[in-house]
C-alpha cells in the first residue's frame, strides 16, 4: 500500500470548511487551484497575501483560503480592497469577484479601481449568472440565455469585461477559460508578481443553472465546448474579444503594461509639491504595550 | 497611551466645527481617511486631505459613498485608524456598511454632518433628523455608539473620544454633527499631546493558532489582530463563529447578535456621558443635545427670570441612551422638555423611557434653521402654569 501524501492544495485551504459550497462541475473551484499553483510558483511570502471577496458563489472564494480573507458586502470588494491596500501597502491584495458581483452592483468600483490604478490583482470568475440566489440575468448574459430573470431569453447587451477593464485603465489584462488550467495558473502567477490594477476573467461553467437551464448538458461537455472554441490571441485589441452566446472565445493576455500606481501617483505628486515637509504614510505597527 | 505629538495641532485656535472634527482625528491617531463630497461635511475630509500629508497619513476621495464607507473598514483591518464623513445621502448610502462595520467588529468612526432631509433636502441648512437612522438605520439588530457635540471645541474632543471608543468596544461610532455646530467658527483649545489620552487598539497577545478573533474577554469585546501578521484569519459578514467562520444557524445567531448587542448595553455606564445643570429640585428639565442644545440654554435662562424652576440635560451620547438616568429625573421632575431639529426622534426615546411617569414635550422643529428660544420657553412654561 502506498504512503498516503497530503494533496498539494491543502496547505493553501482551510480544510476544516471543507467541504465547499460548491456545486459539482462548478468551475470556482477550478480556478482556486490554478490560483493556489500561481501562489506555489510566484514565491511570495503568503502572510502578506491578503484575499478579498464580495457576495456570491465566487464571494465565497476568501473563505476557503487559508490567508487572510475578508468576505465584504456585494460589490464592495475592490473598495474594501482598496482601503487595505492603501492602509497596509505592503499587503499583495487580490479581489476574487463572480460577473454579477464586479460588474453589476460593483461596476462602478470596477472602473475607478481601474482607473486610479489601485494595486489590486482582480479575478473575475464569469459564469454568466447570478449562481447563490439561482440564476439571475446578469450584465454579461449573452442573448438569448435563459435565465429566472429572463425566462423568454437575456435581451440586453453585455459587458465585454476585458474590454471595460482596459479601457478604464488596467495594466494587465487577460482571460481565460477553466479549461485552460495550465495557461490560467500562469497568468495568475504573472498577473501576481506585477504592480497596477490587474484584471483576469476566468469563463467558468455553473452546471446546476446557467447549463442546465440553457440545456448545455454538463460540466465536462462544457470543457470541450471551451476547448473547440477558444482562440488564443496575446495582444489581441479588447474590442474583438466580446462573448456571444455560444461564439468564438477569445483568451490570452491582452493588455500587459505598467503606468504608476495610486500610492505612487500619490506619493510623487506629494513629493513634488511638499518637498521635505511631505511625510509618506508608514506601515501600521502596533502601539506598544501600556 | 498618549497621542502622537505628530498629529496634534498644540494651541488655541479659531475653528469651525468640521475642521475641529478633523483635527480631533488626527490627534486620535487617525492616519487613513477615505471621503466623498457632501455639503456640509466636506471641510472635514478638506483638511484631511491638506494635513495629512504632512503627518504620515494618507486620504483617499472615493468614487461614492458606498466606496469610503467600507474602505475604511479596510483601512482598519490593514492596522490603520480610520474616518469617513458624510451627510444626510450620503449616510443613507453608508447604512449597509455601518452594518457590517458592527457586524464584524470594526473599529471604525463616521461623521455625520445633518442636514434638512428627506432625500437632499436642505443642503446647505441644518436639522438633526438623522439620530433614529444612526440607531435603526442597518437592517438587523445590532448597537453602535454615537455622540452629539454642541460646540467646534467638542467636535474636537468627541472626534477624538469617538476613536477610543471605537478601540475600547470595537465597534462603529457615529460623531453626529448638525449643519450649525459643523459650520460655526469659535475657539477651540487643542491640549499637548501629552494630555490626549488615546485608546491603543486590542491587539492580542495570542500567537496564530490559538487566537480566536471574535472570542470575547470579559468585557464582551474580542481582541483583534491586523492583515499581514500570520494569521491568516477571515472576516465575514456572515453569521459567524468565534474562529470568525460562517455559521448560519439559530444558536450562532442568537450568541453572536445578543454579544453584539450586550457588549455596549451592558457597558453602557462605562460609555455614557452627558451634561446636568440645576436638575436638583427642578420641576421642568430640557433634555437637548447638539446646537439645540445651545438655544435651549437661553429659554432655561428666560425661564429662570420667570422664577420656573428648570433645569437642563444635555445628551452627549446619544447611542447608548441613558436610560436609567432619564428615568430616575422623571420620578422627580413634572415633565421633559425635548426640543429637536426633527419632527419627533430622540423625543419618542424619551417617552418611551419614562413610560409615563411624566409628562414628556417634545419641541419640535422640521429644520433649515434653529428654535427660538421662545418656542421652548412656551413649553417650558405650559408646564408651570
Amino acid at each position: 500500500m502506498s504512503e498516503q501524501r497530503e494533496h498539494p492544495v491543502n496547505k493553501f485551504l482551510r480544510m476544516d470548511r471543507m467541504p465547499s459550497i460548491w456545486c459539482p462541475g462548478c468551475g470556482i473551484g477550478t480556478t482556486v487551484n490554478c490560483f493556489t499553483r500561481a501562489l506555489t510558483e510566484c514565491d511570495k511570502d503568503l502572510d502578506k497575501v491578503a484575499v478579498v471577496s464580495g457576495i456570491g458563489c465566487t464571494g465565497r472564494v476568501a473563505g476557503y483560503l487559508n490567508l487572510d480573507s475578508f468576505h465584504t458586502t456585494h460589490g464592495r470588494a475592490l473598495p474594501f480592497a482598496t482601503g487595505l491596500k492603501v492602509a497596509n501597502p505592503e499587503l499583495d491584495v487580490v479581489v476574487y469577484s463572480g460577473d454579477g458581483d464586479l460588474s453589476a452592483i460593483g461596476g462602478n468600483h470596477f472602473i475607478h479601481a481601474a482607473r486610479r490604478n489601485s494595486d489590486i490583482l482582480c479575478i473575475c470568475v464569469n459564469n454568466f449568472t447570478y449562481g447563490m440566489t439561482g440564476g439571475q440575468v446578469t450584465p454579461t448574459t449573452p442573448e438569448p440565455a435563459i435565465a429566472s430573470t429572463t425566462p423568454y431569453g437575456a435581451f440586453e447587451p453585455t459587458f465585454n469585461l476585458p474590454h471595460l477593464a482596459a479601457s478604464s485603465g488596467a495594466t494587465y489584462v487577460a482571460r481565460w477559460t477553466t479549461f485552460h488550467v495550465r495557461q490560467l495558473a500562469r497568468s495568475m502567477r504573472d498577473a501576481l508578481s506585477k504592480k497596477g490594477f490587474r484584471f483576469i476573467e476566468v469563463i467558468a461553467p455553473c452546471p446546476t443553472l446557467y447549463l442546465r437551464r440553457n440545456r448545455l448538458g454538463e460540466a465536462l461537455h462544457e470543457m470541450r465546448f471551451y476547448k473547440e472554441k477558444s482562440v488564443i490571441k496575446h495582444g489581441a485589441d479588447t474590442r474583438e474579444a466580446a462573448l456571444d452566446y455560444r461564439g468564438q472565445i477569445v483568451v490570452g493576455t491582452f493588455v500587459d503594461t505598467r503606468r504608476p500606481t495610486w500610492l505612487e501617483a500619490m506619493n510623487k505628486r506629494m513629493s513634488t509639491v511638499l518637498g521635505e515637509k511631505f511625510v509618506p504614510y508608514a506601515l501600521p505597527t502596533r502601539e506598544p504595550k501600556v | 497611551m498618549k497621542a502622537d505629538p505628530k498629529g496634534v495641532l498644540t494651541g488655541s485656535h479659531y475653528l469651525d466645527g468640521d475642521h475641529a472634527c478633523s483635527e480631533g482625528a488626527l490627534a486620535a491617531g487617525c492616519r487613513f481617511a477615505a471621503g466623498y463630497p457632501i455639503t456640509p461635511s466636506t471641510e472635514v475630509v478638506e483638511r484631511i486631505a491638506a494635513r495629512f500629508p504632512l503627518v504620515g497619513g494618507t486620504f483617499i476621495q472615493l468614487e461614492d459613498e458606498l466606496a469610503a464607507s467600507i474602505a475604511v473598514i479596510g483601512g482598519v483591518w490593514g492596522g490603520a485608524k480610520a474616518l469617513t464623513v458624510t451627510s444626510g445621502p450620503g449616510f443613507s448610502l453608508m447604512m449597509e456598511h455601518i452594518g457590517f462595520a458592527a457586524m464584524t467588529e470594526t473599529p471604525v468612526v463616521y461623521i455625520d454632518v445633518q442636514r434638512g432631509g428627506p432625500s437632499t433636502g436642505l443642503p446647505t441648512l441644518a436639522a438633526q433628523a438623522d439620530m433614529m437612522q444612526a440607531r435603526w438605520g442597518s437592517h438587523g439588530d445590532y448597537r453602535l455608539i454615537a455622540l452629539c457635540p454642541n460646540s467646534p471645541q467638542e467636535c474636537f474632543d468627541l472626534t477624538l473620544e469617538a476613536f477610543n471608543l471605537a478601540e475600547q468596544y470595537r465597534v462603529p461610532v457615529v460623531v453626529m454633527l448638525d449643519e450649525v455646530v459643523g459650520h460655526m467658527t469659535e475657539k477651540v483649545v487643542i491640549p499637548p499631546a501629552e494630555q490626549l489620552e488615546v485608546t491603543p487598539r486590542r491587539w492580542t497577545d495570542k500567537p496564530p493558532g490559538e487566537f480566536l478573533p471574535f472570542a470575547p474577554r470579559e468585557d464582551l469585546v474580542p481582541d483583534l489582530c491586523m492583515f499581514g501578521e500570520g494569521y491568516r484569519f477571515h472576516v465575514t459578514g456572515l453569521t459567524h463563529d468565534e474562529r470568525g467562520y460562517p455559521a448560519m444557524n439559530a444558536p450562532t445567531q442568537e450568541r453572536l447578535v445578543r454579544r453584539l448587542v450586550d457588549k455596549i448595553e451592558k457597558n453602557a455606564d462605562k460609555i455614557l456621558r452627558w451634561e446636568e445643570k440645576d436638575t436638583e429640585g427642578a420641576e421642568v428639565v430640557i433634555v437637548s443635545y447638539g446646537i439645540t442644545s445651545r438655544v435651549a440654554q437661553r429659554a432655561v435662562e428666560m425661564a429662570r427670570e420667570k422664577g420656573v424652576k428648570v433645569g437642563s440635560f444635555r445628551l452627549i451620547t446619544a447611542w447608548p441612551f441613558p436610560h436609567k438616568r432619564i428615568a430616575e429625573l422623571s420620578r422627580s421632575v413634572k415633565s421633559l422638555v425635548v426640543p429637536e431639529l426633527n419632527l419627533g426622534q430622540m423625543s419618542l426615546e424619551v417617552e418611551r423611557t419614562v413610560a409615563g411617569r411624566c409628562r414628556t414635550i417634545p419641541v419640535l422643529h422640521a429644520g433649515g434653521a434653529v428654535h427660538r428660544p421662545e418656542a421652548i420657553l412656551e413649553a417650558i412654561m405650559e408646564v408651570a402654569r
